[in-house]
């Protein structure tokens, strides 16, 4: 069983991220065998989201590994970002959505009756596709989280160290006080990033994170990514198939079925889905032919 | 056009260059002489409807301040009321109600108004029919004549299940029933103003549904609904009907108190001393005007400086 419980502090009350690795511990019946070399984050079975009457993706399976980027790509509509926000419970907020199949979380199913969506959200941290920082300055765009989990301890160290981890420190460093607002659209990312790593997650979600930015910001973006995936797992949502076969580790390609419900064509290794696709349509994608 | 590198060489090119360039410019030029007339007139028609609007605002103050300057002294807000001796006679106990009323109202429409907004706009299921229901009804209770809240505040305030009878608080309680839903309706649409965006990033770090209304939507939506509950407090400065029925009729010498004895209001006050006889009551009322103009337009004027200091762009 996963421990739902905010993650805080240690010995001396200070914060290192490092150290706050979800504890995770297994119980006897729920763990399922790890393919060999990476642990499993997510494993989802069977999994399809409705909106109301509506069925967005359609029996999903596939497993999510600890430590890397894993892209979802595919054409408009799919169901990319539906599925991705299913493994944070973001779409428990849409009226009328709901999830079938099973997706288990370091082997709990995070749709069982007795887990808390607030305990997910705060294990598994997200970036939307438009930054969306708070009006508030910078240090409480970074604070609040930590702040609403109850954490006790030095909020200036925290704050300092979420933003270098975000690589956003020495462009901010003077001007904490100043809305989140004033800064450029690539900073509001980095610092949406920073205020999801200072909650200390396991796993961050990026709905495509670069869309609303210029180049130059879409490459830091993905540098950072690279990055934080020492010590994240990292699910992007992206439409730009670059920026998938730059960054990520697997790929998982959807596509919209006759009746528009999204559906897995193919997972697979980056390298694999880009050099070598199995399936003619992830072939057709890949290269450019549709989507 | 020396020195571009596209000027035309021989007389033909240069004809038909120049041929082109004034058709282009044409098609840029202003729409047809009907195009602007009509474009006048409408423009002219619009500065007269704000004309009409500035002008009878202005011929209030103007008339009011000539009228009533005569009395414009501490006097006004010092002394009490008296019938026979209008020229000492002054306000002082109907400011002092107006003040308990109004504050009255605020205290109970802030909390009410403003829990009512956030239910309805952050927690009600809109596809519920209840919701719906109430939704309707309160759109509908703003529309109601203020006249209709006075008959409610005396059938169930002053008598009936509160039997608070015509005191400061029945008055209070009356104005707030009237202008909740302005404020509800106020406050929503600042709440809905907030991004759903900012819910949402608040939402995935891990925030309560309650700690994201709390820490991120009410301050974002703050400065609206200030504005919206001045404004709805203006309005209940202002009101004399309902007033008149749940018993701020009283001529009222002594300081009125919250929960016993007589009270008056500024309104109240004004309309009785204008319905006197005596030119030198007339004058008393003016001067009146006066104060409660200038009340209730400071206090649209806190409004409009409240929403353009913390006004949020997105």
């Amino acid at each position: 069983m996963v421990e739902l419980k905010p993650e805080q502090q240690t010995t001396d009350g200070q914060h290192h991220a490092r150290d706050l690795s979800i504890r995770v511990s297994h119980d006897a019946k729920a763990p399922e065998e790890a393919p060999a070399g990476r642990e499993v984050v997510f494993e989802l079975d069977n999994v399809s989201c409705h909106y109301g009457s509506f069925r967005a993706v359609k029996d999903i399976s596939l497993d999510i590994k600890q430590h890397a980027i894993t892209a979802i790509i595919g054409p408009s509509g799919t169901g990319k970002s539906t599925l991705l926000r299913s493994f944070n419970r973001m779409n428990d907020l849409v009226p009328g959505a709901h999830v079938t199949g099973q997706i288990r979380y370091h082997g709990v199913d995070l749709y069982a009756p007795k887990v808390d969506p607030v305990e997910v959200r705060r294990r598994i941290g997200m970036v939307f596709q438009k930054p969306n920082p708070f009006p508030k300055s910078i240090f409480d765009n970074i604070a609040f989280g930590p702040r609403v989990a109850g954490w006790k301890g030095k909020m200036e160290e925290l704050v300092e160290e979420s933003l270098r981890r975000a690589a956003l420190w020495d462009e901010v460093k003077d001007k904490l006080r100043t809305s989140g607002l004033a800064l450029s659209g690539g900073q509001q990312q980095r610092l949406c990033i920073a205020r999801a790593i200072a909650v200390s997650p396991d796993v961050i979600l990026m709905d495509e994170p670069c869309s609303a930015l210029d180049p130059v910001a879409t490459l830091r973006i993905e540098e950072l990514m690279i990055e934080l995936k020492q010590n994240y797992t990292i699910v992007i949502v992206t439409h730009n198939m670059q920026q998938a076969a730059r960054v990520s580790d697997e790929t998982v390609f959807l596509t919209m079925d006759e009746d528009r419900a999204g559906y897995l064509v193919e997972r697979g290794p980056t390298s694999q889905i880009f050099t070598n696709p199995q399936n003619r349509l992830t072939e057709d994608y890949v290269s450019g032919r549709f989507g | 056009m020396a020195g571009s590198p596209m000027m035309p060489t021989t007389g033909r090119t240069q004809l038909a260059a120049s041929g082109a360039r004034a058709v282009t410019a044409r098609s840029l030029q202003a729409s047809s002489r009907g195009d602007q007339v009509r474009g006048a007139f409408f423009l002219s028609l619009l500065l007269l409807g704000i004309g009409i609007a500035l002008l009878s605002l202005a011929a209030i103050i103007i008339w009011s301040l000539v009228e009533g300057l005569p009395r414009l002294d501490t006097s006004l807000i010092t002394n009490g009321p008296s019938s026979v001796r209008p020229q000492e006679a002054g306000f002082r106990t109907a400011l002092i109600g107006s003040i308990m009323v109004v504050g009255g109202v605020i205290g109970l429409v802030v909390p009410v108004g403003v829990g009512a907004a956030i239910y309805l706009e952050e927690y009600a299921d809109r596809e519920r029919w209840w919701n719906r229901l109430i939704e309707l009804n309160i759109q509908n209770l703003a529309g109601v004549p203020s006249i209709v809240f006075g008959i409610l505040g005396l059938a169930f305030i002053v008598r009936g299940p509160l039997s608070l009878g015509f005191v400061a608080a029945a008055g209070s309680l009356t104005l707030t029933l009237l202008v909740l839903p302005t404020v509800i309706i106020a406050a929503r649409e600042a709440i809905r103003a907030v991004p759903p965006s900012i819910r949402e990033g608040s939402l995935a770090l891990g925030a309560t549904r309650w700690q994201t209304v709390r820490r991120q939507v009410l301050p974002a939506a703050l400065p609206g609904v200030l504005t919206g509950i001045i404004l709805a407090v203006a309005r209940a400065t202002g009101e004399a009907a309902p007033l008149l029925l749940v018993g701020a009729v009283t001529f009222v010498t002594s300081n009125p108190s919250f929960f016993e004895g007589a009270y008056s209001t500024l309104p109240v006050q004004i309309f009785n001393y204008s319905n006197r006889p005596q030119a030198d009551f007339r004058v008393l009322a003016m001067a009146g005007v006066i104060l409660m103009l200038g009340l209730v337009l400071a206090m649209n004027a806190f409004a409009v400086w409240l929403r353009n200091r913390f006004e949020q762009s997105w």
